[in-house]
């Protein structure tokens, strides 16, 4: 049983906070860090990772430090977002290097290469290699030293389908065998097909947290906006707030146009062209307002 | 302190084709003046002290030293892959020390090796000129590739700062003001071929007692502090 701490982390750059005050526990299983672009996250795994120290706050690994314990990684496999990774050697000497740095021998590295199913590719340089080939023997080289703890920051990036169901078996499988096992994501798909459960993270703060049905459930019931012109903008107000399903309009005179909010989104998409037939307006634009992945973040911050 | 696997990633690095063929440019043009200026002179002691003391010793050498220094750790830093070396079970100062032993070799290599080869041509090694200038570029190797892997280890711009270094500080504000050349690894390193060639040819500004505590001082501490300050390296994040 590996668990990683993180207790009240806060971590600024300058005048910008990037990570504040987050407060999580990561289990054994297959957990997903959820949150849009620039939310903190890859700030978040560098703490984590013992790369970057937090302002204030602790991480710890079973109860050690992470920060400055270079014997921490003994139990930690890193799967860094960058590229970057030695790529004048072959896939082979370079899984046989982060082996041979943990103190192993040829048949870690071997092990490694087949638990990726790369050893087709190993004796050619990492230079030649797709994506989806470079994030395998990153893999490889963090499964090594078989750790219980695997960090993964944004592991699907770039990949190709294919290639993406692999590594996603092969992290369904890891969080079987019992390890704890942590990715980052700003895709809501991934974290669902693959993640026990889930950690999201908005603008630095910790959102939300738990298993994924529940906070897919939120997302989905979660008030929709729309922006609607009109022919006659105050009588379709009218004529739409007498229906439950609609909870506030709000005329905005800058925009020449109404923000509906509707609480059933069902019922409220049949109900408005309905209304206007009915009262002879012309609608001229029906859009939603708030359909990124922002916005449903910061609704789960909200709730 | 020194990690075999750490080192064969630094060497193969380092000697990579494009760097290995920078490295390899300096040395060959230092053996071509020597044979160019042997063939049109003869042999002299005092044109042999003024080409591997003008060229070889002042500018070669630092150059050589700034990018086997820097080289040994700056990309890795810049480009992010020092993580596979940071995210195991491995002592920071062990890392720095590993690639300190890494580029004072190639710098020995690309700096002594071809000094000695010119002193050689240009007057048989007369006086112990050849000698002396060959030990005055493997003691400078070392301090240089200590200096220059802590500038690699703190600074993105760490080839600048050191170019900036061993031409403008060594070369030019040394000859101009006279405090500066005490703060010259140059100067440090002639202080100890002054002993060796032991005629008048080959001079320094600094006694060699100082010269020794110098050396050994900046070595040591630059050495000292790129471990502490690679314990404590922050990996910017891609947001």
């Amino acid at each position: 049983m590996t668990t990683l701490s993180i207790d009240h982390v806060s971590r600024w750059f300058g005048n910008v906070v990037a990570v504040n005050d987050i407060t999580m526990t990561i289990g054994p299983g297959v957990t997903g860090l959820l949150g849009p672009n620039g939310a903190g996250k890859s700030t978040l795994i560098n703490m984590m990772a013992g790369f970057l120290a937090p302002s204030t706050g602790t991480v710890t690994l079973d109860g050690q430090p992470v920060w400055r314990n270079e014997a921490i990684y003994r139990h930690i496999g890193i799967v860094p977002e960058r590229e970057a990774m030695y790529d004048f050697l072959t896939g082979k000497e370079f899984v046989l290097a982060n082996a041979e740095l943990h103190g192993l021998d040829a048949r870690a590295a071997q092990r490694a290469l087949a638990t990726v199913e790369m050893e087709y590719a190993q004796d050619r340089k990492i230079a030649t290699y797709s994506k989806g080939m470079r994030q395998r023997v990153k893999m490889a080289s963090a499964l090594v030293h078989d750790p219980s703890l695997l960090l993964l920051d944004e592991p699907f990036n770039g990949m190709d389908p294919r290639q993406r169901m692999q590594l996603m078996d092969l992290l369904r499988r890891m969080g079987d065998e019992g390890r704890t096992v942590l990715f980052s994501s700003h895709i809501l798909e991934e974290v669902e097909q693959l993640a026990w459960h889930i950690e999201v993270v908005v603008a630095g703060r910790h959102a939300a947290s738990g298993d994924f049905r529940k906070i897919r459930r939120l997302m989905t019931d979660r008030p929709h906006r729309y922006l609607v012109r009109s022919s006659d903008d105050r009588a379709l107000a009218a004529a739409l707030i007498a229906d439950p399903s609609t909870s506030g309009i709000e005329v905005d005179p800058a925009e020449d146009a109404l923000l509906i909010q509707a609480v059933d989104f069902g019922r409220f998409t049949t109900l408005l062209p309905r209304v206007a037939r009915d009262h002879g307006i012309r609608l001229l634009t029906v859009s939603p307002s708030d359909e990124s992945l922002e916005s449903v973040f910061s609704y789960l911050v909200a709730a | 302190m020194y990690d075999p696997t750490v080192a064969r990633l630094t060497y193969r690095a380092l000697l990579g084709r494009r760097r290995a063929l920078i490295l390899g440019a300096l040395p060959l043009l230092l053996i071509v003046i020597a044979v160019a200026v042997r063939a049109l002179t003869g042999a002299d002691d005092q044109t042999a002290t003024d080409v591997l003391g003008g060229f070889a010793l002042a500018t070669m050498v630092p150059i050589i030293g700034v990018i086997a220094g820097t080289g040994a750790i700056g990309p890795e830093i810049d480009d992010g892959s020092v993580v596979y070396l940071l995210s195991k079970p491995i002592k920071r100062p062990t890392i720095i020390f590993t690639k300190l032993i890494v580029a004072i070799a190639v710098t020995m290599v690309f700096s002594a090796v071809p000094t000695m080869i010119a002193g050689l041509i240009l007057n048989g090694n007369g006086q112990q000129i050849a000698v002396a200038y060959t030990v005055a570029a493997l003691v400078a190797s070392i301090a240089y590739a200590a200096l220059f892997l802590l500038l690699g280890t703190v600074s993105r711009h760490a080839v600048v700062f050191g170019l900036v270094y061993a031409l403008v500080w060594e070369a030019l504000f040394g000859s101009l003001v006279p405090g500066a050349r005490t703060l010259s690894v140059q100067q440090w390193s002639l202080a100890v071929a002054e002993r060796v060639a032991g005629g008048d040819l080959v001079t320094s500004d600094v006694g060699l007692t100082t010269a020794t505590v110098l050396l050994v001082v900046v070595t040591v501490a630059a050495t000292w502090y790129a471990g502490q300050k690679l314990r404590t390296l922050t990996l910017a994040g891609e947001e």
